[in-house]
């Protein structure tokens, strides 16, 4: 094969994946994947994997390390917003305030610990994860019954969190979604040829004309796909914009900022950063608070998608939040990975899912594909960066 | 003529996008010592790998004749079967392993089912006496110094029955004293029947054991000299090895004005990290004045790399006491970032371990030291972050397509230079160079010395840390000697020569 081509398939690997178990899913589901309704359950089902995704990938980036206790923190701090929402009967906004201000004395203590006592990442957030769906379980049995607090009737917080903007009936074509993507369709275009016409005139390397303008066609029809689908189910879902806040504000952090560039040279090599003036103590501590703050932001949308807080909530959202950083190619060593990666893992991982409960799979067989695709997709990730060398 | 034992004919392998050898022949006669020299990335260990199996057979054309035999190694197993060891630059050893269970390491004594210690230790043991070590083999790898370990390499080697020994830089982390130890070894093997083959960036360990040198240049032999006589000229090989003709290895610097005194260490002290008892540096008072450039001599773990560590931010152990004056001002650095900000910059001995992030590109790694100055309210400017790394790739050819090569692709050459890169782009006034050119070929340590005398040209203090005496000599205008974590003596450099300095040391009384 030619050489450009295999470079071209290797760097956008996980996302021909991600066509061709799409297109699967379309067979073999007779087209219901790709059903409006859908699009819209795979954006409110996996919200909170792209924003913990952005926060265990900060972790992740110092050297491999991770966060167990983010999905236990979900459950003891939703049951915490809904003791303060139903049974204190404190507003919204009250709660919200309070909930982040736990989340970030939780997110110093944790980072304190981790950076200034060196006790391993996994080791202390691996006591929070134990911990704290007890703490969330006892406070949600001490005062409701049924050992879980409906939130139904918190209709401001309802609001922020989750629905839908400019809401419309279901089968009708919404007009500020569409017109919504096709803005941001415009603007994947114009960065993508900006962003090649600024390279070409200071002189440095660009990509082709035709490759820039089949990235930027494609770009913009999948953003128009969606807004499509999204404007005929009744409009964009408010978590969406919460996401894409989230997302790209991350992708700036990371791939812009100075203390971004200190994540990744941290997990490269730590003694020559510290020598190089990188203050790796405060970069390890900013890792576990950031972590600590996305995960009160989760705990938000997913309090207000089940509109109850229970004991169950957040059960495996660490892991969900690793697999989506590794199958998007983000380092089990630190010092690599990319937000557009993860991004990408997670909506993999979510087209998966989605497709196998379509499908009617049992669902213990889902667990063993999901299995089998998180080692696949790093096998190829070792294996490809092998052979380059 | 003795009879050839190995030889490899016109060997060429390719990796995507390189030739690393072409058409490469080398001809062993046994009982001999043959010395392999070239620049880094000419080849030379690639030309190992093939022969010892690591690229198996298939992944390179040409022939491997050893004894006779056209040899097809596809794995390490297979070559050491045949009796061909390779000891690797870098130490393999596990160093909370004993010594016996080390040199057993994959080729344990005794049954399918178990392993035999008694004839695991025994057996250590015999070969353990046979290198000069005294040291019983249930000592633990960790509890004996770099000198002895790489013995204790060479006596699993001869635990493989080895015929053909191939040392790769065996005495790089070695000092003076281990390294004529191992040369003299290595001459007595030689007296026992043993063909060796040594690759060595240290000339004057080249003449003074080898009985061949073979010289490979960028993929290709050049030429092979006969060394029975030991007297081979050194210009000769280094003119091979670089192509070119270098009539002076040191660069000379002229015409620099030295001024005042910019940094000013007095009564320095400093205790070991773990040890509370152990001052590794104690009592050192030493200045650098501007323009000039101080060298810091030593035998290893006289404490040098201490010091500096210690004098950058505190960045190494706890600071018993000392002042640390720079201008004249007296000031306090608790940080690397502290000393940063003084403008002092600190040039690792160690560029792979804390130097260079290897998995990062030359572009990133030469902002990495002073990203503020390409960033306006911490968002970085790729632009300018590009132009910089152009700039200093430009200054110091670095040899790389472009800047966004990764680091780990680089030879240590160039990786070097991206190290002083960082921190020349720092714009520190005073630097401190600790093994500027260890590990690196001659070409590029030349290229080092005119870096060092064009720093001192634009006015700044440079402190030279080395091991080697020559370019300690010859780079200086000032020298410290330090033995044992003191200061034992200085002196300007005209007046210093190996003897005298030697002598300083072992005068200390403390020399170990």
């Amino acid at each position: 094969m030619n050489k450009k081509v295999v470079t071209v398939i290797k760097d956008h690997f996980m996302i021909i994946v991600l066509v061709v178990v799409y297109v699967l899913f379309m067979i073999g589901t007779s087209g219901a994947i790709f059903q409006p309704m859908n699009f819209n359950a795979l954006i409110t089902q996996n919200a909170y994997v792209y924003i913990l995704g952005c926060g265990m990938l900060m972790c992740m980036l110092t050297g491999g390390n991770i966060d167990l206790s983010c999905g236990s923190v979900v459950c003891l701090l939703g049951a915490f917003g809904a003791y303060l929402m139903m049974i204190r009967h404190m507003s919204a906004g009250a709660a919200i305030v309070l909930m982040l201000a736990a989340g970030i004395i939780y997110g110093i203590v944790l980072g304190y610990l981790v950076a200034y006592v060196n006790i391993p990442p996994w080791i202390a957030t691996l006591a929070g994860y134990l911990a704290f769906r007890g703490l969330g379980t006892a406070i949600l049995s001490g005062n409701s019954k049924t050992g879980s607090i409906s939130v139904a009737a918190q209709k401001a917080f309802l609001k922020v969190f989750s629905g839908k903007l400019f809401s419309s009936k279901m089968g009708t074509l919404n007009i500020p979604c569409m017109v919504a993507g096709i803005l941001a369709a415009a603007a994947v275009i114009i960065i993508n040829t900006r962003s090649r016409a600024v390279k070409l005139k200071k002189g440095y390397e660009a990509d082709s004309a035709s490759s820039v303008a089949v990235k930027s066609v494609l770009g913009a029809a999948v953003v128009l796909l969606v807004a499509y689908k999204l404007g005929m189910a009744g409009g964009i879902p408010t978590v969406l914009v919460w996401v894409a806040i989230v997302v790209l504000l991350y992708s700036f952090i990371t791939e812009k900022t100075t203390i971004g560039r200190h994540f990744y040279v941290v997990g490269g090599n730590m003694e020559a950063a510290r020598l190089s003036g990188v203050n790796t103590k405060l970069i390890m501590f900013t890792a576990y608070l950031n972590m600590a703050v996305l995960t009160v932001v989760t705990t938000w949308v997913v309090l207000a998608r089940f509109q109850a807080a229970n004991s169950t909530a957040g059960t495996n959202y660490e892991m969900d939040a690793i697999a989506s950083c590794v199958v998007g190619g983000v380092s089990a060593y630190g010092g690599e990975g990319k937000v557009s990666g993860m991004v990408v893992g997670a909506t993999l991982i979510g087209v998966i899912n989605l497709g196998m409960s379509l499908v009617n799979w049992d669902a213990n067989l889902q667990k063993v594909v999901k299995g089998a695709v998180l080692l696949g997709a790093v096998a190829f990730d070792i294996i490809s960066k092998k052979r380059a060398q | 003529m003795a009879r050839i034992l190995l030889e490899m004919k016109n060997i060429t392998k390719e990796f995507p996008g390189v030739k690393a050898l072409d058409n490469v022949n080398l001809q062993v006669e046994e009982g001999e010592i043959h010395a392999l020299v070239g620049e880094n990335g000419a080849g030379k260990s690639t030309l190992m790998n093939v022969l010892s199996g690591i690229y198996p057979f298939g992944t390179y054309t040409g022939d491997i004749i050893y004894n006779g035999e056209v040899c097809k190694f596809h794995t390490i197993r297979d070559s050491e079967a045949r009796g061909i060891v390779i000891i690797h630059q870098e130490l393999a050893l596990v160093p909370e392993m004993s010594i016996g269970e080390n040199m057993y390491l994959g080729n344990e004594r005794g049954r399918k089912s178990h392993i035999d210690w008694n004839t695991t230790y025994a057996e250590a043991d015999k070969y353990l006496k046979m290198v000069g070590l005294t040291e019983s083999s249930k000592v633990k790898v960790k509890e004996i110094g770099t000198g002895k370990q790489q013995l204790v390499e060479i006596a699993k080697a001869l635990a493989k029955q080895a015929k053909l020994l191939i040392l790769d830089e065996p005495t790089s982390s070695l000092n003076e004293e281990d390294s004529k130890a191992l040369l003299d070894l290595m001459l007595q093997f030689k007296k026992n029947g043993m063909t060796m083959i040594i690759i060595t960036h240290k000339l004057n360990e080249v003449a003074y054991v080898a009985d061949k040198i073979t010289v490979i240049r960028d993929g290709s032999t050049i030429e092979t000299i006969d060394n029975t006589g030991h007297n081979v000229d050194e210009d000769r090989i280094i003119k091979g090895m670089v192509g070119r003709e270098i009539t002076n290895r040191f660069p000379k610097r002229e015409g620099v004005a030295i001024g005042e005194i910019n940094l000013e260490v007095d009564h320095w002290t400093v205790q070991h990290p773990l040890y509370p008892e152990r001052k590794v540096v104690d009592d050192v008072s030493i200045h650098v004045r501007k323009g000039e450039v101080v060298g810091i001599y030593g035998l290893m773990g006289a404490g040098r790399t201490e010091l500096a560590m210690s004098i950058f931010g505190q960045s190494y152990g706890k600071l018993l006491g000392g002042t640390l004056k720079i201008n004249g001002e007296e000031v306090t650095l608790k940080s690397p970032t502290d000393a940063i900000n003084h403008k002092l910059a600190y040039v690792t001995e160690d560029r792979k371990g804390n130097g260079l992030i290897l998995s990062q590109s030359i572009k990133v790694n030469t902002s990495l030291a002073n990203l503020d100055t390409i960033s306006s309210k911490k968002v970085i400017d790729k632009d300018k972050e590009y132009q910089v790394a152009e700039e200093y790739r430009g200054k110091l050819s670095i040899k790389t397509p472009t800047v966004e090569q990764l680091v780990g692709n680089l030879s240590g050459g160039n990786q070097q230079k991206v190290l002083l890169a960082k921190w020349m782009f720092a714009e520190p006034d005073i630097l401190i160079l600790d093994e500027p050119t260890r590990g690196i070929d001659v070409g590029a340590k030349y290229e080092i010395y005119c870096i060092i005398n064009d720093l001192a040209k634009a006015g700044k203090s440079v402190i030279m840390i080395s091991s080697e005496l020559p370019e300690v000599l010859a780079m200086s205008d000032r020298i410290y000697i330090m033995n044992a974590s003191r200061l034992v003596g200085e002196m300007k450099s005209s007046e210093a020569t190996q003897e005298n300095t030697m002598a300083m040391i072992l005068k200390s009384g403390r020399g170990d």
